[in-house]
């Protein structure tokens, strides 16, 4: 059997080497697959494509939801910038308006990337959109920090798994915003180790979290916790690109997530049967959902 | 299972809102299309389970019909499928069931074709966009289809599995898995073949021709 990866390992071969994470990553996708680094390259840059697709659809005006219950969020965010000096930040903001408007996308039956879930899928190309407007990135960084990004997913999917029915919402946005965090710093030219503390800082704020979606959608609270999984991977990238370290390395992180979801009860794990799909007002919201049939 | 590519974590690319509701959704659907053989003018979806639940939301609806209609899971068209059925001029009727006796994204499709013909499918959707199809007209199976599949109907005699396999063989189509189950009609019985590869119209002509072969589904 392979040997499971890790994020030491990772940022190791890149130091000794000299070169970004996702160098190192995207050589393993060659050995792995057999296939033509170039094609492994172009299907990546195919998927930013896709994902540059979901974010301009994501800042249509009109955008909702097949239940109706999310859509104007990304817009509202978007024309508040537009007239006020935001309180955490132009880019945050920003972002976190984007990764809203890629959720409903989502939520719309729309075209999106899977990364790592269609419940996250929000959050990377949204921080990776801004980190590239702020640091004058080309395309080929942006695709560059997908294979970064991957290749943290894969070890998380590898060690503790992606899917919210697992280990709740951590799995998916929290996993999401680390890997987003990891890219963003390596991209703003921070070294294989600040990117990994980057994902480091960004995890530890998602361990715990559960998938409570109200009446069964990925709607709420989904769409908003991708708003902030995008700024937290932003925040946990300019705090680990200012020095600052997670006393706790990435790897331990991700084992502490696996434990956490394990522990987690079902009722927590996208059955929708406690937490906020348990509130009195969703219960509403799904009562009167049913209603419409 | 864990991770084997860069692009299991950074895809698939898909059309949302999950792929157990959309893409395993379409998938049902094109797997009845294929059952019927023929273009529907008719379809009675009962919804179970989660499916019942969230049909609207998820619009696993619209992902059904859209696989009815020959749509692939990518397709953005998904979201309009009911309008482009109600073009058409197709009569779809939903009906939800209570009670949760099966998986919880389970449905199960009636349709009559152009020419009056008659199928039933049940199948369910059972996460990343796979199904399991586990009732096809009276027959119990177990379908995922990942490969191509063939479901062959056949009287119940000795020499028609032989005949069949024959003929795979001899177009040199590999046999993945074979399952034969029976129905409550004595006599009657149905050939699930998985194959490596997918059979041409001519083998499936063949197939179809054979002693005591009754009918043949691809999917």
């Amino acid at each position: 059997m392979r040997r499971k990866i890790t994020i030491s390992e990772l940022v190791a071969a890149a130091e000794q080497r000299g070169c970004p994470i996702w160098q190192v990553v995207l050589e393993r996708e060659e050995r792995l697959q057999g296939t033509e680094r170039q094609d492994i390259w172009h299907k990546m840059k195919e998927y930013w494509m896709v994902m540059k697709g979901s974010l301009d659809a994501g800042t249509k005006p009109g955008n909702r939801s097949l239940s109706g219950l999310v859509g104007e969020e990304g817009a509202l965010l978007t024309r508040y910038i537009e007239k006020t000096k935001p309180l955490s930040g132009y880019g945050s903001v920003l972002a976190a308006a984007r990764a809203m408007g890629v959720a409903v996308v989502n939520a719309s039956q729309g075209r999106i990337v899977a990364a790592p879930t269609a419940g996250s899928c929000g959050i990377l190309p949204a921080v990776l959109a801004t980190v590239a407007e702020e640091t004058g990135a080309v395309e080929d960084a942006v695709v560059g920090a997908l294979f970064t990004a991957a290749g943290v997913g894969m070890v998380i999917d590898e060690h503790a798994g992606t899917a919210g029915a697992k280990s709740g919402c951590q799995a998916e946005c929290g996993s999401a915003s680390c890997m987003a965090a990891v890219a963003a710093a390596e991209m703003a030219g921070g070294t294989p180790r600040q990117a990994a503390n980057a994902g480091a800082l960004a995890l530890k704020n998602f361990l715990g979290l559960v998938c409570d979606p109200v009446a069964g959608l990925v709607e709420i609270p989904c769409v908003k916790r991708n708003a902030i999984g995008a700024g937290v991977a932003l925040l946990a990238a300019d705090m680990a690109l200012a020095g600052i370290e997670s006393k706790i390395p990435l790897d331990e992180v991700i084992q502490a997530m696996k434990e956490i979801g394990d522990a987690m009860p079902a009722s927590l794990k996208e059955t929708s049967l406690a937490g906020l799909a348990g509130t009195p007002t969703a219960r509403e919201i799904e009562k009167r959902m049913n209603e419409i049939d | 299972m864990p991770a084997r590519s860069v692009f299991e974590i950074i895809g698939p690319v898909m059309i949302g809102p999950s792929s157990s509701h959309t893409a395993g959704a379409v998938r049902i659907g094109s797997i009845a299309r294929a059952v019927l053989g023929e273009d529907f003018r008719r379809a009675d979806i009962t919804l179970y389970g989660s499916f019942a639940k969230t049909y609207k939301g998820h619009g696993t609806d619209r992902a059904l019909v859209a696989g009815l209609l020959g749509m692939s899971g990518y397709d953005s068209r998904i979201r309009d499928a009911l309008n482009i059925a109600a073009t058409l001029g197709l009569e779809i009727r939903f009906r939800i069931a209570k009670g949760e006796e099966f998986h919880p994204n389970t449905a199960d499709i009636e349709l009559t074709g152009v020419s009056g013909k008659r199928v039933f499918l049940r199948g369910s959707s059972v996460g990343g966009g796979n199904v399991l199809i586990t009732r096809i007209n009276q027959y119990e199976v177990s379908v995922c289809a990942k490969n191509p599949t063939l479901m062959v109907e056949h009287v119940d005699r000795p020499g028609v599995i032989g005949r069949v396999a024959g003929v795979l063989g001899n177009n040199g189509i590999n046999i993945a898995e074979m399952r034969l189950t029976g129905s409550n009609r004595e006599g009657e019985k149905l050939m699930v073949i998985e194959m490596d590869r997918a059979v041409s119209d001519e083998v499936l002509e063949t197939i179809s021709g054979l002693p005591d072969v009754t009918a043949v589904i691809r999917i």
